[in-house]
């Protein structure tokens, strides 16, 4: 387990690595000045000559990256163009509400999910399993901007229930800020963990050791919850796990349609005013944020999953 | 019970021919709604964007055809926008972008992740794991978040949303053309094969590439949805197509605009990118029923 542990972050700090490389790369592989490229149209000659120096855009391709990943390592990812500020200060004071709307998103909708799923499997072919099939396919089909952008509409401007901008102040405020965004971004995620835990638990249903603890007398509801529920959520775990990616490309949209603050809306305002040390920045902690939440995802499933543990 | 009898008689005068794909998909979508219900949303869709120029009622970029932000009505089916255009017409117009960049960036990515897959999966062992490493990394960028950053370099146009959603789809495909070509590796036939002396060229495309391609279309069919979202989503952003054409990201971004003043343009652009959703989705599902049972899980 241990050295599956270590062999596991290696391969995720090695991928990291090469993600940041590609982005930094990218930069040179366009013709043109780079550090033109990074300004923009706009810029001043003397800026542009400070950036190229900035840059180490005088030296070999391979030392600037080695410089580039010796500063990220000491917490360094460059400054903004403009201001002149640590990107990773920017970054991380950025971050937190990224986080706390992801992570309420995907709270809600796992919980959820695996309910209906669950229930789905056990009430097969019901009038309750075809609707929450339904409902499922079509959460599932509805882009997490289109929601919110329809969470705007129907709960901000229609019934005018909660509010639609900003990130409010003070606790409760927070809260109420966070309802239609959190809401928006987990909604298709409902439908995949649903239809993925009931798809898991009907083939686990079917299976010996089920068959077998019936045979022994435990009751159903024993049965159900620590023979064939504990099993059957592993895949969703994955799900989540290698879904956190899509989270965050959810989380862009929903931060600009909600004028919230966060990460996303911190690049796609980096990106208007083509301010490429924030956009690198932002993207590198958001991939090693990913990267290490498919880690963890995998890691759980070994700890949970005797069957898979017993591999390793 | 009654068709027992016909297949019985059939075995006896020798093995049942092997039924045409054509008889396989009527015989798939005769039992399967959702699967017929795809079909045709799919037919729809690419026919409404193949005759764009001459379903739409007014010119998509042609300002004050009616008045402003009204509501359907019979001249104007969804409505106007906040320049007074025609947004149905602005919606079949939009079809045509989002068709265009499904097609070229799927066939792009198809292209290029199934040579890199047959290289991986038949090269040297460091170059599979140099291209495999390739994949995780390109895949750990959020598709949304890597679009901006290539934005960030090259501006925001139609070819940018073609190159990140390409870009972002090749390791999925590299990936499964990878697998399948080592599992095929080593089968018996292919071995059989080459102990015939055949050659490689030869063996690829006679029979890797048949195995390989099915699952590959199918897979493909089902990330239709997926890259018009993006699409759209740059586009919404405003780092895609750019404001005067139509695209259904332009189209909710005015509608996000003045969403407070009237909610059609939401509403109008919004469906399409719902009923293309449905309609690959239950369109690639089927498909996987008729090419590929195997594939099928557990229902």
């Amino acid at each position: 387990m241990l050295f599956y542990t270590a062999q596991r972050l290696v391969l995720s700090v090695v991928i990291v690595m090469v993600a940041v490389s590609i982005l930094k790369l990218m930069l040179h592989v366009v013709p043109g000045d780079p550090a033109v490229l990074v300004l923009g149209p706009r810029a001043t000659p003397e800026l542009i000559e400070r950036t190229r120096e900035a840059m180490g855009l005088d030296r070999p391709l391979l030392m600037q990256l080695v410089t580039f990943f010796g500063n990220i390592l000491r917490g360094d990812l460059g400054q903004d163009v403009f201001t002149g500020r640590a990107v990773s200060r920017i970054v991380f004071e950025q971050l937190p509400y990224t986080l706390i709307l992801i992570a309420v998103a995907i709270m809600w909708s796992a919980v959820l999910g695996i309910v209906l799923g669950a229930y789905s499997a056990l009430r097969r072919n019901t009038w309750f399993d075809t609707l929450s099939g339904v409902v499922s396919v079509g959460t599932i089909s509805i882009p997490a901007f289109v929601m919110a952008l329809y969470s705007v509409l129907i709960f901000a401007v229609w019934l005018r229930w909660l509010p639609a901008i900003g990130a409010g102040e003070g606790f409760l405020d927070s809260i109420t800020h966070l309802i239609l965004p959190a809401f928006a971004i987990g909604v298709s995620w409902v439908g995949y963990v649903a239809r993925m835990v009931r798809a898991s638990m009907l083939e686990i249903m079917g299976q010996p050791h089920v068959r077998m603890a019936r045979a022994f007398g435990l009751p159903e509801r024993r049965i159900t919850q620590s023979h064939i529920l504990k099993i059957a959520v592993l895949p969703a775990v994955t799900l989540i796990g290698t879904g956190v990616a899509h989270l965050f490309s959810a989380a862009v949209f929903v931060e600009v349609i909600f004028a919230r603050p966060g990460i996303g809306a911190l690049i796609v305002q980096a990106v208007n005013e083509r301010n490429y040390p924030i956009v690198l920045g932002a993207v590198l902690v958001t991939t090693g944020i990913i990267v290490l939440a498919t880690l963890i995802s995998d890691l759980v499933i070994a700890l949970l999953d005797p069957r898979q543990r017993e591999e390793l | 019970m009654s068709d027992t009898t016909p297949t019985s008689a059939a075995a006896s005068q020798g093995p049942l021919p092997e039924p045409t794909v054509l008889a396989r998909t009527l015989r798939v979508l005769s039992g399967n709604r959702t699967g017929v219900i795809g079909f045709v949303l799919v037919a729809l869709i690419i026919g409404a964007a193949v005759l764009a120029p001459w379903i739409a009622p007014y010119d998509p970029t042609a300002i004050m055809v009616g008045p402003r932000m009204a509501p359907p009505s019979a001249e104007h089916w969804l409505g106007t926008d906040n320049i007074g255009r025609d947004i149905f017409s602005r919606v079949i117009a939009g079809g045509r972008i989002a068709m265009l960049v499904a097609m070229a960036s799927l066939a792009s990515a198809l292209s290029v992740g199934l040579a890199l897959g047959l290289i991986a999966g038949l090269g040297p062992r460091w170059l599979d794991n140099v291209l495999l490493l390739l994949f995780d990394a390109l895949r750990s960028f959020p598709v949304i978040v890597f679009g901006l950053a290539v934005v960030t370099i090259i501006g925001p146009s139609l070819f940018t949303v073609v190159l990140v959603v390409a870009i972002t789809s090749v390791p999925i495909y590299a990936r499964i053309v990878r697998t399948q070509t080592m599992a095929l590796k080593n089968a018996e036939f292919i071995l059989a094969e080459r102990a015939m002396g055949v050659g490689m060229p030869r063996l690829l495309a006679i029979h890797v590439l048949p195995n390989v391609l099915g699952p590959l279309l199918i897979l493909a069919s089902m990330d239709v949805p997926l890259v018009i979202a993006t699409e759209a989503g740059l586009s919404f952003l405003g780092m895609g197509v750019r404001p005067p054409t139509p695209s259904w990201g332009v189209i909710l971004n005015d509608g996000y605009n003045f969403i407070r003043n009237s909610p059609w343009p939401v509403i109008g652009g919004s469906i399409p990118i719902i009923l293309v959703t449905l309609g690959f989705t239950f369109m690639g599902e089927a498909l996987r029923d008729i090419f590929d049972p195997k594939l099928r899980k557990a229902r």
